[in-house]
């Protein structure tokens, strides 16, 4: 080149660090205990019992939180059933104007939301803020506008709400589970009793808070927190007439056996183990992005995340090549900085699960990869990994690890990606990327999976619903089919 | 160039789009903006461009901000071929070069014969650099060969001088035609590969830029001869330049961080770049009338 090259000693100057771009969290209460939400208003609980909850990238104490008891599910249960019929003979566009509220209010404090979320659960403040909040707004913003219109969205047949809905929720999208959950039941004029997972309590905690500013009428919403124990109280209770859970595939048998013969309602939205699957015409780039995206999005605890990439074997050298490289440029850190990729994992018990199931894979024979990488030395944390030479038969491509971990497969055709896509016991989502249209739908058709991406991956819309085949579990969140299960059709 | 990797569209402006929420502050926002001013191409291309214009830019270009000696030089002066002279002429001495447009910029309509002559005659007034357009009549007409061989010839005729390569990517219509014409000119022998003429709406964009820098680790990967990278046009704050830094950073890497990988083409966005320095040394944003405009 024309240009005489710079001294050695200024090219070692050139790194771009970014300098630590924290997101304040002045602006954030909160509580150093706080009670159980039932009948419109904070209450002390008759367990007596409290647990804390704690920062995952700290491990500090942020607050005490309710068990409930036997006789706070209970309290919780009657202050909904009581509620019911007032809110389900609420003319429905007055139902609409409270659950668009509920979604403006969410917008007005969506800030304080995201913090308390990164801080709860351990997620990247620009995942809690670009994704999480404004995605549970839209949510609750979309089913207000079902509201007052349910009588003509099934042809010929007379919606019913069903009661009282007892929904168990999990840790990984605290406020938008609870979006999920709550917006469609409470258009459909039923009334809630909602118990947030047993690490990240507070974002529903400020959701009560909500609920009260709201004015929404008492008893409507009521929220308890405690651990497995209370889930299952809450999901038994005999006046609950409707159960939605959010979680393990082991919980959901737990609960689908407790529930049998009861004659409630039961929509399971369970584990996966989804296939990304990467033909040899695909746009490179993007598929890298969407990998990473599908994987190491909100440190891979995501029911729905691509954890086992196929790729086509013809380009999986150069992929692989982008993909390590990429690797390399994930920020991992605070999940307070702006600029963090990669945050904590969200609880101790999840990291153990996670090296447990790595260890598996290097003792099986898988090749692991993780780019340099320095770990904080408090919380919980563990670095983006990638596994080559990995067999359908190795636990880490056939258990969901709920962690930042890809293993990668090669297939040679369309048909092999097929089969050994849907050669899973779970369906929740798939990802195509492909030039060629046709083989999109080709592809399409034939996956086991509630979800297929086409070219893209994670990305939700509340028009559109979500929910499993097989052992990922059964009904459907999101869209006109959302409302179904918290409707009888007369 | 059917072969060439295909690009997605939704794919390419959501990356560019995350990239650009990153949150520079403080010492890495000095130092970008530092970086900046170091990797600017000052510009001036119009018609009522005079030797007393082009000496005002070059001094602007020099010495940035008078009495601030910790403010850096640009990195070239970028003109019409007609006011080499004048450039160099004001230039000398110092470390700031000139690069002239040239092949009928900024259509590029014109016969080939007159495009080399015109480089030749650029390069023989003094200008370190060549700033060339593709002709991008015969790329959408399907003539990438004619295409190449412009710029096989025109890079002949630069000599000693560095070559950028302007695809004008606001005219190709596709990010895929981006993509092509990117892998075109750096098989060529372009030493760099610049987005925009600044003539023509829209300009450099974050998502043309981050597919055009793509094209470049690919290429560094298959060749191993690096190229440059200069967007033009539109980038007037220093934040839009800081983004683009950030694009380049997390793409190409560290080693594109210097005058030799990257440049921004650019009037307006020095000064910008200089209050905002200043507003970070002092706390205070200072009056436009503290910065001189040229």
């Amino acid at each position: 080149m024309a240009i005489a090259k710079r001294a050695p000693t200024d090219l070692a100057k050139q790194t771009f660090e970014y300098a630590p771009a924290p997101e304040a969290i002045d602006h954030v209460k909160i509580e150093p205990r706080y009670g159980l939400f039932i009948g419109g208003k904070m209450v002390a609980p008759h367990s007596k019992k409290h647990f804390p909850t704690i920062n995952p990238a700290t491990e500090q104490k942020l607050s005490d939180v309710v068990e409930a008891d036997e006789v706070d599910v209970d309290h919780a249960v009657k202050a909904a059933d009581k509620a019911f019929e007032g809110w389900s003979r609420l003319t429905p566009s007055r139902r609409a104007r409270y659950i668009f509220r509920l979604s403006r209010i969410i917008q007005e404090r969506a800030r304080e939301l995201a913090v308390v979320e990164t801080m709860d659960g351990g997620k990247p403040i620009k995942e809690s803020r670009d994704v999480d909040i404004p995605l549970a707004a839209a949510h609750f913003f979309y089913y207000a506008g079902w509201a007052d219109k349910l009588e003509w969205a099934f042809a010929n047949r007379k919606p019913r709400p069903l009661g009282v809905a007892g929904q168990v929720i999990p840790w990984n999208f605290p406020l938008l589970m609870l979006a999920w959950k709550i917006a469609p039941a409470l258009a459909a004029g039923n009334t809630v009793v909602l118990k947030p997972a047993e690490t990240t309590p507070l974002s529903a905690l400020l959701f009560a808070d909500i609920c009260m500013q709201a004015e929404l009428p008492p008893g409507v919403v009521n929220i308890v927190t405690g651990g497995g124990k209370t889930g299952s109280l809450v999901v038994t209770h005999p006046a609950v007439k409707k159960v939605a859970f959010t979680g393990s595939t082991e919980v959901g048998k737990l609960i689908a056996r407790s529930l049998a013969g009861t004659g409630k309602r039961l929509t399971l939205e369970l584990g996966g183990k989804a296939a990304n699957i990467v033909f040899d015409d695909a746009p490179l780039d993007a598929a890298v992005e969407g990998i990473v995206n599908g994987i190491y999005f909100n440190q891979g605890h995501v029911c729905c995340a691509g954890s086992r990439l196929l790729v086509q074997e013809s380009i999986a050298e150069p992929l692989l090549e982008k993909l390590k490289l990429r690797l390399g440029t994930l920020r991992l850190g605070d999940p307070l900085d702006k600029n963090t990729d990669i945050g904590a994992i969200n609880s101790k018990a999840q990291l153990e699960k996670i090296e447990e199931l790595v260890e598996s894979g290097v003792e099986e024979g898988a090749q692991i990869y993780q780019p340099e990488c320095k770990l904080p030395e408090r919380g919980f944390w563990f670095p983006p990994t990638l596994f080559t030479n990995v067999s359908q038969s190795y636990r880490i491509a056939r258990e969901e690890i709920f962690g930042p971990v890809l293993s990668v497969l090669t297939f040679r055709t369309p048909a092999e990606a097929v089969e050994k896509a849907n050669n899973t016991p779970y369906g929740l989502s798939a990802g195509v990327w492909t030039d060629k249209g046709s083989r999109i739908l080709w592809m399409a058709e034939r996956m086991r999976a509630g979800v297929v991406w086409a070219n893209t991956f994670n990305r939700f819309d509340p028009t559109s619903p979500f929910g499993g085949y097989k052992e990922s579990g059964f009904g459907r969140e999101g869209g006109r089919h959302g409302l179904m299960p918290y409707l009888e059709l007369v | 160039m059917r072969g060439v990797r295909s690009v997605d569209e939704v794919g390419a402006e959501e990356r560019a789009a995350s990239l650009a929420k990153r949150s520079i502050k403080k010492s890495s926002k000095l130092w970008a903006l530092d970086l900046a001013i170091r990797c600017i191409d000052l510009t001036t291309l119009e018609g009522s461009d005079t030797p007393g214009k082009v000496a005002a830019l070059c001094a602007k270009g020099i010495r940035p901000k008078p009495g601030d000696p910790s403010i850096p030089s640009v990195a070239a002066i970028c003109i019409y071929p007609a006011r080499v002279a004048d450039a160099k002429l004001h230039l000398r001495g110092s470390s700031v070069r000139v690069a002239s447009v040239a092949t009928a910029f900024p259509s590029g309509q014109s016969f080939t014969s007159v495009k080399v002559a015109e480089v030749k005659d650029a390069v023989a007034a003094g200008a370190d650099e060549v700033d060339m357009v593709i002709d991008r009549g015969a790329f959408l007409s399907g003539d990438h060969e004619k295409v190449y061989e412009e710029i096989v010839a025109v890079k002949e005729a630069c000599g000693p001088a560095h070559l950028k390569v302007i695809l004008e990517t606001g005219e190709l219509g596709t990010y895929d035609n981006v993509r092509r014409a990117s892998i075109l000119a750096m098989a060529a022998g372009a030493d760099f590969i610049k987005t925009s003429t600044g003539k023509v709406q829209p300009a450099a964009t974050l998502p043309a830029s981050l597919v055009m820098m793509e094209a470049i680790r690919d290429f560094v990967r298959e060749t191993g001869r690096p190229v440059g990278f200069k967007p033009a046009g539109g980038i007037r704050t220093s934040k839009q330049a800081i983004a683009y830094l950030v694009v380049l950073y997390e793409t190409l890497g560290a080693e594109w961080m210097t005058p030799e990988r990257f440049r921004l083409g650019a009037s307006t966005l020095l000064n910008d770049v200089l209050m905002q320095i200043e507003k970070e040394r002092t706390g205070a944003y200072q009056s436009g009338d503290y910065f001189t405009i040229d």
